[in-house]
């Protein structure tokens, strides 16, 4: 789960990590009153959407009066933002955060994560804050830092001056980075976090570290220990279907095609994308049934995939080992039945009892084309795609 | 021979007396696994198809000489369980549950280094050797006995590679789902060790996907550690950077975890890397030979 920048500097300022003091706002007129009680002769007016890039794509501005702030806030609020990190659809600005702009000498890069290799969280550092960190790892290795925290011993001194040396801090600043990096550690572990990302981590004029950026993810997995962070998921940041499907506790991730795929397994469903792709074709979603083979759970698969309009073909790909194949087959018909669905679908069903589950399908009156092999199925899929196509 | 589990392997059932526990033990009478122990705390005394439950883990091992465990507990309360079962020194531990926080198992596998126990999992079907023992929830009528070891962070996906195999006259030696988190017991090179030294293995089935670089250790190993050869299938060719594919562990993130970077270490390693699970068995086959 993502939070919004707002949310992570609040939460992480209650871990002593210094930020700048800001205010939340959804118009102009709040903006400009925010700037007032803020005070200062300059602001910065940021918008709050779940992705970064924010400043390239015109969702950050700077103001020199609350009069300013409001015509920023005018211009940022409302407009779709398309950064590296939004996918080409963008996203909306619904919030804006308002805070003192801040006299900037040096930008770093401060995160922590969990280092799967290792099983160790891992901080990591490098002086070259303000871009975007994949970039830096990818050209310039060299750049980045990295401290793993034993479990057992926790954060040791040596490692925050291991990494004030590297980032060339002075001593007062190693001292200010040290409780920085606690914090974030104590934070990490008390809020089940996957990352934590400061980026960038100013030096400011004055010499003092400050987060001026934050963004902190969670672990979806531990979630049911931190009921209060469900107070701060903001569901007009979600796909309005994988937000449908999470609710339906479905995995489905949403995709850009047109072939919706049904498939039971994580393994299999991402194995089935890739057959379509390679015979030609584009899948709409990733979608795993799980262990379930009931008609209401069809029902809720097929609804989900029919949910994107861009879905012309439906492939549904089953390897029974734990379920049968004539269960599935009952929940298919039905869940078609029901929903009086038009759409093509291919069905490829192997495993447990696959012989009688054809034959349900076969003898069921509906129009389903039939596969032996996933291959052959992603063919037939593509090849009813295309016949759809006008002049194709 | 095999990995892992083997005729002579006694399972305990942690979690025993929930839905799936007694579903295991039930189809354990018509398939070669012995469970000879349960433990549900609060419930020691009962018994549950016949097995008797124990209130700890190590009574139970004490009682009847359990030497493996299947975990069946919710993942809430998976860690908790492992750590319990690495106290009793159970030799092979198997977590079936998905969603165990990831911090969790940060714990688990620093408190397991060096211990008398090897974990497998979580998120994973187990451990199957087929006509032996089953310590997991593998489907066993697509199994046969035989020399192709295979190993996987996927469920469906292993048993339709298997299920290939079989069908195609290869039978397995033992089938390993090492789980598809981020942090798991057994990893791929643990896996690949034990079948390089296990004298039925003659190839091994590697079934990776996006996310981490254990594909990436695992052609390292194979190819500097392995005399067996190794044929691989990596899920998520088509997967987008930034989401999570179902599993936990199926990421791409950082720019980093990608399937082509996976199946060029793999390729650079010697190993061949199928296109889809159907086209595995004509890759095995001419190895065996």
């Amino acid at each position: 789960m993502n939070i919004h920048e707002y949310q992570a500097k609040q939460l992480l300022a209650r871990y002593e990590v210094p930020v700048p003091k800001g205010k939340v706002v959804t118009t102009p007129e709040e903006a400009e009153a925010a700037a007032r009680e803020i005070g200062g002769a300059a602001f910065a007016v940021k918008a709050q959407i779940h992705a970064g890039g924010r400043g390239k794509a015109g969702g950050i501005k700077l103001a020199k009066s609350p009069a300013e702030v409001k015509r920023a806030a005018a211009e940022i609020l409302g407009k779709v933002l398309v950064t590296p990190q939004t996918g080409p659809a963008g996203k909306k600005v619904r919030r804006v955060w308002v805070e003192p702009a801040t006299e900037i000498s040096r930008e770093l890069y401060l995160g922590l994560l969990v280092d799967r290799a290792t099983a160790q969280v891992a901080v990591m550092a490098s002086a070259a804050g303000g871009m975007e960190i994949e970039a830096v790892v990818k050209h310039s290795p060299e750049k980045i830092f990295t401290e793993r925290i034993d479990p057992a011993a926790g954060l040791m001194p040596f490692q925050v001056r291991k990494l004030a040396f590297a980032l060339e801090l002075s001593g007062e600043q190693s001292k200010e980075l040290g409780a920085l990096v606690r914090g974030l550690y104590r934070a990490f572990l008390e809020l089940d976090c996957s990352l934590i990302e400061i980026n960038p981590l100013v030096v400011t004029k004055p010499g003092k570290l400050l987060a001026l950026d934050a963004k902190v993810n969670f672990d979806d997995s531990a979630l049911y220990r931190h009921p209060e962070l469900e107070a701060w998921r903001d569901e007009a940041e979600e796909d309005p279907i994988e937000a449908q499907a999470r609710k339906l506790g479905v995995s489905y991730v949403h995709l850009d095609g047109s072939i919706g795929c049904l498939v039971n397994g994580a393994g299999l469903a991402m194995t089935t994308m890739d057959v379509i792709k390679a015979r030609g074709g584009s899948p709409a979603n990733f979608l795993d049934l799980g262990g379930r083979a009931d008609t209401e759970a069809v029902a809720q698969a097929l609804s989900l995939i029919m949910a994107d309009p861009k879905v012309k073909v439906i492939l549904i790909n089953i390897f029974a080992g734990i379920i049968r194949c004539d269960m599935i087959a009952e929940g298919i018909i039905a869940a078609v039945k029901q929903m009086s669905l038009k759409v093509p679908m291919v069905i490829r069903l192997s495993g447990t009892n696959y012989e009688k589950g054809r034959q349900m399908l076969r003898d069921s009156g509906l129009a389903f084309t039939m596969a032996e092999t996933l291959n052959e199925a992603a063919e037939k899929a593509v090849a009813l795609l295309q016949s759809q196509i006008p002049g194709a | 021979m095999s990995v892992l589990v083997d005729r002579n392997t006694r399972i305990m059932v942690q979690g025993i007396t929930g839905g799936q526990g007694r579903r295991v033990v039930e189809q354990a009478k018509s398939y070669a696994t012995r469970i000879v122990a349960g433990v549900t705390p609060g419930k020691g005394g009962a018994e549950v198809e016949g097995v008797p439950v124990f209130d700890t883990v190590a009574e139970a091992v004490r009682r009847t000489g359990a030497n493996a465990s299947l975990i069946l507990v919710p993942a809430a309360f998976a860690a908790d369980a492992i750590l319990e079962a690495v106290d009793a020194e159970v030799p092979v531990i198997a977590c079936i549950a998905e969603g165990v926080p990831i911090l969790d198992m940060l714990k688990v596998k620093h408190a397991i280094a060096g211990r008398a126990s090897v974990l497998v999992g979580p998120n994973c079907p187990g451990v199957l050797t087929p006509e032996q023992c089953r310590l997991g929830i593998m489907p066993t009528y697509i199994a046969a006995p035989g020399p192709v070891g295979v190993v996987s962070r996927s469920g469906t996906l292993t048993y339709e590679t298997v299920h290939a195999l079989t069908r195609h006259g290869l039978g397995q030696s033992t089938c390993v789902g090492i789980g598809g988190d981020p942090i798991a017991g057994t990893s791929f090179v643990d896996a690949l060790g034990r079948f390089e030294q296990d004298p039925q293995t003659k190839a091994v089935v590697l079934i990776g996907e996006i996310g981490g670089n254990e594909e990436e250790a695992a052609a390292e190993f194979a190819k500097t550690q392995m005399r067996k050869p190794v044929v691989a299938f990596i899920a998520g060719r088509s997967a987008p950077p930034g989401k999570r594919m179902g599993h936990a562990g199926a990421i791409i993130s950082g720019g980093r975890g990608g399937a082509k970077e996976k199946i060029a270490a793999l390729e650079r390693a010697g190993i061949q890397v199928a296109s889809a699970p159907e086209e595995i068995p004509a890759l095995v086959q001419p190895l065996l030979h």
